[in-house]
């Protein structure tokens, strides 16, 4: 800034610092809740007041994977003795952990969820940012015929309302099987994802100098060979963040979810909530389902920071 | 020049004679996303059009019935589904004036040498980047009138945010306030860091007060990237369903999607919900066509 600086300016300035570092806190509380409730007994969940300062626990996150039953009587001392640290926690709670015939511990439904979330979004994110690195290609390098319709019919295909799109191919899937089913879900969200990819891409395939391939084609390569050696390669931080701005949005996806799935097939997002049903919901569980479901989330935030800007705007702005 | 030249001889000669030409190269690079998008996206469309036209429910097996425009007659006398759009307008424009006000509003106080910036602007951008439904069922605790922390880091007592009719869509609109405020920050600093430094050593030279140094530098520099994060926000809260859906169920804060998905999934009136989604995509498309106008625009400069 200009050298004149006023004591005013000076003093607006300070004001201002602290007024960010309060917003943040105050943005930053919710998440912080979630993440200190992960870790927290029980009965210190819901207090009033709330509790801030508390001997962290393991507890949370061993029933979230599990499935238990309220104790009726205490556990006897030598079942107490025999039982592994992580069945001691749920018995101090005043639970038990159900066990097959066998003794087998019997899962809750998290864990199969979590792993749905995974599959669905994955694989939907290959499909989505592999496909849409192509098409990038194409419109960045070739003269397409109503480039601009056909790029606004792209873009207006992920601005459809999910619910809209959910009615008929709910129908359409139940006629051919596909409802509650992996399938299903990832073609559902790798049509959602790819007119993002397309258009996030096209604006990194637009940042490569055309020069580098027409280099390489005087030096006889063929317009595929150029493509993936030389493209490809220069492509790479943007096909990353496309990625991971794909899987974000896959991962955190709830209508379709919730309208396509209901067990097999079922992502966390539409599970999580289901937790809560009628009486009194045990927050710590769904605080420790969250905070492992957010996890990923928040650390490809950091990842991706350079890039938010760019990939919320649809690739429109650039710094 | 001469490089293009010699590229263009050269492709058409030897390269280009062992690989695909360009033309395929292009088609087969475009025409599947084109097709895959045509097939999950716009088919089901023109499938649910037929069915728009029907009185089907998807919950029986009895054969559908060509009943015209009779459910979009039902549907725009319904004063019911008109009270549903008049609560999602109410809510777009309270949880936009929000974002806008709040997220202009850091990016204003961020746009300046802050230790640890850089940090600083990530941990405020982590809110959008999570789950809507699943950061949303937290809310619910944080709203809990008895032991949420909203209620008593504010004093309010047994405040009812979510189950008293009148409080719910605001308490909603404030969820999605606290989440989407940092996407209009996030386009506000890229907006204020475009705006030439020059311009404000000569308004200071000027001695113009910061008011008129804002509203005569500032705001109309950042407003075209601001419209942008508007007219997005607005479709977004438009659509909205995740939120309002996890957080209450009062009638009050009904919103035109949670309508749609009650009468497609919960009352199977399949043909009426049809028509009702093709309603509300006419308005969203409307919407969406405005916000590449400005996309397009603010890209050209």
């Amino acid at each position: 800034m200009a050298a004149v600086r006023t004591s005013s300016e000076i003093t607006f300035n300070r004001v201002a610092i602290v007024a960010v570092l309060l917003v943040t806190i105050i943005f930053l509380a919710p998440i912080y809740w979630i993440a200190s409730t992960a870790f927290k007994p029980r009965n210190l969940a819901t207090t009033i007041p709330p509790t801030v300062v508390f001997q962290p626990e393991i507890s949370p996150f061993v029933k979230l994977f599990t499935k238990r039953s309220q104790l009726r009587s205490p556990p006897s001392p030598e079942e107490y003795a025999a039982a592994p640290w992580w069945e001691r926690v749920v018995f101090n709670g005043g639970e038990k952990i159900v066990r097959d015939g066998k003794g087998q511990v019997q899962w809750s439904g998290y864990p199969s969820r979590f792993m749905n979330s995974l599959i669905v979004a994955i694989t939907s994110t290959v499909l989505a940012v592999g496909m849409g690195t192509f098409t990038a290609y194409g419109f960045s390098r070739f003269k397409v015929k109503g480039e601009a319709d056909l790029l606004f019919f792209i873009l207006s295909t992920r601005m459809l309302p999910p619910v809209v799109v959910a009615i008929p191919m709910f129908l359409m899937y139940r006629a051919v099987g596909l409802n509650d089913s992996h399938i299903g879900l990832i073609i559902l969200y790798t049509a959602f994802n790819l007119s993002f990819s397309v258009w996030l891409m096209k604006g990194f395939m637009d940042e490569i100098p055309k020069e580098y391939e027409e280099a390489a084609l005087v030096d006889g390569y063929t317009r595929m060979e150029a493509f993936f050696k030389i493209v490809l390669p220069e492509a790479a931080t943007g096909i990353a963040a496309t990625a991971v701005f794909c899987f974000i949005t896959a991962w955190n996806e709830y209508a379709f979810a919730l309208i396509m799935t209901s067990r097999r097939a079922q992502t966390a997002p539409p599970f999580i909530p289901s937790q809560v049903g009628s009486g009194l919901p045990d927050w710590t569980v769904i605080a420790a389902g969250t905070f492992l479901f957010l996890l990923p989330v928040a650390i490809f935030t950091f990842l991706l920071r350079n890039h938010l800007l760019r990939g919320m705007s649809f690739g429109a702005i650039r710094k | 020049m001469a490089t293009t030249m010699i590229t263009t001889l050269d492709r058409s000669s030897r390269a280009a004679a062992r690989g695909l030409s360009d033309i395929s190269i292009r088609n087969l690079f475009i025409i599947p996303t084109i097709l895959f998008l045509i097939v999950f996206n716009i088919f089901p469309l023109i499938y649910s059009l037929g069915y728009s036209f029907t009185d089907f429910r998807a919950s029986t097996s009895a054969a559908a019935n060509f009943v015209g425009l009779q459910n979009y007659r039902d549907l725009l006398s319904d004063p019911y589904v008109w009270s549903n759009f008049a609560i999602t307008a109410k809510y777009v424009i309270i949880s936009v004036a929000g974002q806008l006000l709040v997220g202009f509003g850091v990016a204003m106080l961020l746009n300046r040498d802050i230790p640890l910036k850089g940090l600083l602007t990530t941990l405020l951008l982590l809110p959008m980047m999570l789950s809507m439904a699943v950061v949303g069922l937290f809310w619910k605790l944080l709203y809990d009138p008895s032991f949420g922390i909203i209620n008593y880091a504010l004093g309010l007592g047994t405040f009812e945010w979510l189950s008293d009719p009148k409080m719910a869509l605001y308490a909603v609109a404030l969820t999605d306030i606290w989440m989407w405020s940092p996407f209009v920050m996030l386009l506000s600093l890229a907006g204020l860091s475009a705006v030439p430094k020059h311009l404000y050593e000569a308004a200071a030279i000027d001695r113009a007060g910061p008011f008129y140094t804002f509203f005569r530098i500032t705001l109309p520099l950042v407003a075209p990237i601001l419209m942008i994060a508007v007219i997005f926000r607005t479709m977004e809260a438009f659509k909205t369903f995740d939120l309002a859906y996890i957080l209450t169920s009062q009638p009050t804060a009904e919103l035109i999607s949670i309508r749609l998905y009650k009468m497609a999934f919960q009352e199977w009136q399949t043909g009426r919900s049809c028509a009702l989604a093709y309603i509300v995509l006419i308005m969203v498309l409307a919407i969406t066509n405005i916000y590449v106008k400005y996309l397009n625009k603010v890209k050209e400069r």
